[in-house]
């Protein structure tokens, strides 16, 4: 049940600086842990986001395991023009996430 | 040999050099007196007016996270619960919304009188009992396991419905369980000996190994803690708690447990619901 949550305003006015906001579900498993038996838990992080704005990229952030789970992670652009807002996840055992938002820009 | 040297109040925790054993059995009656003339003043509430939500002494970071929906990574478990409200589940293939309809109508201020009197068992059942309840006799499927993902994320989802309305307990079925609770809170327990009442109406407000250490009101529950980076239940938190004083803790659904929820809805009756909560 993987899921993101983005929040970002829908109607910005033309070169206002915009505040976005991700969140997505992740356990991010360090790779450190070990179970009750002694075997070490495999890790299973995010490792890399890219947001991109009409195609261009815009913001891009490596994650380690000391990242606690559920990663949220915020970030400014300037509404230039409207059009979409990409974002992609991804990380170990081939983990892909992508969600996209429209704004407009008056 | 050396004498021992007097003892002092307030020479306890001071320094580490040894103390010769006489020092330190008058040190340990000391200790056990402190805690037994304390513990006379047990059982006093705390005044209504004087009750506090730990919501309070957070910082403004985690005041934020909670009150922002986008913010708050327990959004992430009621939007699940919302699916999974929607979706058919076990033999009868009935979804929750297929009797209930729509949870923001049906279910508003549902969670803030749990755990409520179920007639038919003639004991109180909590918002995850009542949920497992439904499961097994109306859906005809396998009750969740405690602390699953899916029992959180459908009580994270109901629980969402009665944020900021006050939490209720007027119904006097519930009165005996409310009395066991209350004995239980009050019962001195585990290794350290120590009882809820002690830190939680004696002693809140201050420090326990450098946190405050809170009245213990059941607002926010299911609720985001930072430290666990997940969602847990009321009955996890209290399973924490009684590991921590070195007691045996009670099963996830036992009627200890239950008689324990009820005692603490009722002492917090009248404050918002937060639910779902962010905590450290």
């Amino acid at each position: 049940m993987a899921r993101a949550l983005i929040k970002v305003s829908p109607n910005p006015k033309r070169g206002e600086v915009i505040e976005i906001k991700t969140l997505i579900s992740h356990e991010m498993e360090t790779g450190f842990r070990h179970t009750n038996t002694g075997t070490a838990i495999p890790r299973d992080i995010i490792t890399t986001f890219v947001a991109t704005y009409n195609g261009e990229e815009i913001f891009a952030a490596q994650l380690f395991p000391a990242i606690a789970a559920n990663p949220f992670i915020t970030f400014y652009t300037i509404a230039k023009e409207s059009g979409t807002l990409e974002f992609r996840w991804t990380g170990d055992n081939g983990y892909t996430a992508s969600e996209q938002v429209k704004i407009a820009v008056e | 040999m050396k004498r021992a040297a007097p003892v002092r109040s307030g020479q306890a925790f001071v320094g580490a050099a040894p103390r010769p054993a006489a020092g330190r059995v008058r040190l340990f009656v000391a200790a056990t007196a402190a805690i037994t003339l304390s513990s006379l003043s047990l059982a006093a509430d705390i005044p209504l007016n004087e009750r506090r939500s730990s919501y309070e002494a957070m910082s403004a970071a985690s005041k934020a996270m909670q009150d922002d929906d986008s913010a708050n990574p327990a959004t992430l478990w009621v939007l699940d619960g919302e699916a999974l409200w929607r979706a058919g589940a076990g033999a009868a293939g009935r979804a929750c919304a297929d009797c209930h309809g729509e949870a923001p109508q049906s279910m508003h201020a549902v969670a803030a009188r749990y755990p409520a009197y179920d007639a038919k068992r003639q004991t109180p059942v909590d918002l995850e009992g009542r949920i497992n309840i439904c499961r097994v006799e109306q859906q005809q499927a396998a009750a969740l396991r405690p602390e699953s993902k899916e029992l959180l994320a459908l009580t994270a989802y109901l629980a969402r419905q009665s944020r900021g309305l006050p939490i209720e307990s007027n119904d006097d079925r519930l009165a005996p369980s409310i009395e066991a609770g209350r004995q239980l809170f009050q019962r001195r327990q585990g290794q350290l000996s120590l009882a809820c009442a002690h830190c939680h109406d004696d002693h809140w407000g201050e420090k326990l190994a450098g946190i405050s250490v809170p009245q213990g009101h059941p607002t926010g529950y299911p609720l985001y803690r930072l430290e666990w980076q997940g969602l847990g239940s009321l009955q996890r938190r209290l399973r924490n708690c009684m590991i921590g004083m070195r007691a045996e803790s009670y099963a996830f659904g036992s009627l200890e447990f239950i008689a324990l929820e009820t005692y603490l809805m009722w002492r917090a009756r009248g404050m918002p619901m937060e639910s779902p909560a962010v905590r450290p």
